[in-house]
């Protein structure tokens, strides 16, 4: 019988150390050691890791796994790159166009007039309430069709993928209204403010940071609540749930819609950052990529799945740049490796096997050890 | 329409069916407020799919299930949950992940929406709740074990404590001492007799000597049907019964 306790409750303080580490990391070390062009990498990774704390949410701690996270992280990044786009397509700008005013590639697509669902994107206070209210609504929709109906475990994953490849190719194949396959590029300016510029660069970083760290915490305040535990105990016996007359149901759409309003703001710090969005972030690859992030670094953790989602990325940079025809054959003999033997990812590592001897010479550990046998039976 | 009842729980021509086989047929079953009652019967005989019929996970296909004389074959299982029925699973249905204290807190029965939830304070009340519970159940000592490190006698225990914190006011017990040391059983007896006081309660067991140490009344049933009811004396010699059930 194993008596190791899960992560979730290993030491709440330690959870805290691992979040100063992190602040320290993502704050500190990364700006003063990187180049801008190296920090705006790590930007781009950190914005995976919102998504990997809202799987931790959903999957680690609920058991409802999406394979579709880039959609909704999609979707907050095209809400912003549209509100961008279109402040980039002023009829000073656009001039040369057949219709000036719209952007580029709806002229190209010989549409002559905004499409009413992108007037309102004109507003940034509307843009960043559709990053978070479009990912939210559409899982809401989406969770109150399938979870209210008791469809979960694997059926629930095959169908947040269709609905992740059906985006893309709904992104794809309207070309006019979406920008089609390039994705919406060529954005500027934010109020006039040139996103582009070394200096928007950093100050955009350190933005994404906070929010991660807001995100993070926000997370954290979820999981330590009886909501938390009431999802531990879903994914564990979901019937026993029911009958303490909890609404299964209802704490399911709930976290998954919180989890798809991260993966929303995600984005949406990804095309601040990247300077586009593109259907490549959206499909299938990109959504199971995002899920072996998150499983790398410790699917019931917050902290493993930021360091999991940083390490792996960063790991993918480096082998891609020295071996780029090998690093699809190394990402899938990770997460094989991880499912395999590492199940609970760094974080697992971390508590059960690195801190425990540690804990012998510092306190730290303690929390981590496990907890006392188990009486023989009466 | 059935008729209303001085019971607290009247079941009346109830039937389901699944593919075909009538798993419930033609069940008439009426339990008194403050009632202990035992259901046995040979495997296979619907005793189970009766308790999951009252506390609605399985749909009715026929009849009618009133509780304190409101119909509610039509309720979802947390409504009919949060009306006052309670039902412990055969096997223990615990949160392994959690504490026992944990598992007790999650069945008090208030914050049972999620932003109720989100907010929910852990307040004297509850832990003396809480405590009191797990008096009864013997875990006072094991509240900050993780469930899954308990033998299987004391998940028996802390699944029926989950189910005295909701405080219902019928209990469902399905094969409370299924896998129990002797002591412990002895145990599980006293207990039910302690937590049957203000409540009623029904159980399915096979353990005819537990059964004869708790019934107040027995219902056989055999193939989806009431065979036999009365006090366990009669029961016992019932011809049918002894022929289906009990051996010769």
């Amino acid at each position: 019988m194993s008596a190791v306790p899960s992560f979730r409750l290993d030491n709440r303080r330690l959870e805290l150390i691992g979040f100063a580490l992190i602040a320290l990391v993502i704050l500190v070390l990364l700006p003063s050691f990187l180049d801008i062009f190296r920090l705006n990498l790590f930007g781009k990774y950190l914005t995976y890791a919102f998504v990997a704390i809202g799987l931790v949410l959903c999957w680690g701690h609920t058991g409802i796994l999406s394979l579709g996270q880039g959609l909704f992280f999609g979707l907050g990044g095209y809400a912003m790159a549209a509100f961008l786009k279109l402040e980039a397509s002023s009829v000073a700008n656009t001039k040369i166009q057949s219709t000036p005013g719209i952007p580029d590639f709806m002229d190209w697509n010989q549409i002559t007039a905004l499409p009413l669902f992108w007037v309102p994107l004109k507003s940034l206070p509307f843009a960043l309430f559709a990053v978070i209210a479009v990912p939210t609504l559409l899982s809401f929709i989406l969770g109150a069709a399938l979870f209210k109906r008791r469809v979960g475990g694997v059926y629930f994953a095959i169908i947040t993928q269709a609905l992740a490849a059906v985006m893309t190719i709904l992104i794809v194949g309207q070309q006019g209204y979406t920008g089609g396959i390039n994705g919406i590029t060529d954005l500027r300016t934010l109020l006039g403010w040139d996103i582009r510029t070394d200096s928007a660069k950093y100050i955009l970083y350190f933005v994404c940071c906070l929010l991660l760290l807001g995100t993070m915490f926000a997370a954290r305040f979820v999981l330590a609540s009886k909501l938390g535990r009431i999802l531990v105990a879903i994914r564990d016996k979901e019937d026993r749930v029911r009958s303490s007359g909890y609404d299964v149901a209802n704490y399911k759409i709930f976290i998954f819609c919180l989890a798809s309003a991260m993966a929303g703001i995600g984005g949406a710090m990804f095309t601040l950052q990247v300077g586009f969005m593109s259907p490549s972030f959206v499909g299938i690859v990109p959504s199971i990529e995002l899920v072996i992030f998150c499983a790398v670094g410790g699917r019931q953790s917050i902290v493993g799945a930021v360091a999991g989602t940083l390490l792996v990325n960063w790991a993918k940079t480096l082998f891609s740049e020295a071996f780029p025809e090998l690093w699809l054959f190394a990402m899938g003999g990770l997460f094989i490796a991880v499912v395999a033997a590492f199940p609970r990812g760094l974080a697992g590592i971390m508590t059960d096997q690195i801190l425990p001897r540690l804990g012998s010479w510092t306190t730290l550990g303690r929390g981590a050890e496990p907890s006392p046998a188990p009486t023989p039976a009466e | 329409m059935a008729s209303n009842t001085d019971f607290l729980l009247a079941l009346e021509s109830v039937a389901v069916s699944f593919d075909g086989f009538r798993a419930v047929d033609g069940l008439n079953l009426y339990v008194d407020y403050g009632e202990l009652r035992v259901i046995i019967g040979p495997n296979g005989a619907g005793k189970t799919t009766v308790l999951d019929l009252i506390c609605g996970r399985t749909r009715t296909s026929e009849g009618s299930i009133k509780f304190k004389n409101q119909e509610i074959t039509s309720w979802n299982e947390q409504e009919i949950v949060r009306r006052g029925i309670g039902r412990k699973f055969q096997t223990p249905t615990i949160y392994e992940d959690l504490t026992v204290f944990e598992n007790l807190e999650l069945s008090v029965p208030r914050g049972r929406d999620v932003f109720g939830a989100l907010m929910w304070k852990r307040t004297p009340e509850v832990i003396e709740q809480v405590r009191e519970v797990a008096e009864m159940i013997f875990l006072r000592d094991q509240l900050e074990r993780s469930a899954e490190t308990l033998s299987h006698g004391q998940k028996q225990w802390l699944e029926i404590g989950m189910l005295l914190i909701q405080d219902p006011e019928l209990l469902m017990l399905d094969e409370p001492v299924a896998g129990m040391s002797v002591a412990e059983r002895a145990k599980t007896a006293a207990l039910l007799k302690e937590i049957i006081k203000n409540r009623s309660v029904i159980v399915i067991e096979h353990d005819m000597q537990f059964v004869e140490s708790i019934a107040h009344r027995v219902t056989v049933m055999h193939q989806g049907k009431v065979l036999a009811e009365g006090d366990m004396q009669t029961v016992q010699n019932n011809p049918k019964v002894k022929e289906v059930y009990l051996g010769h």
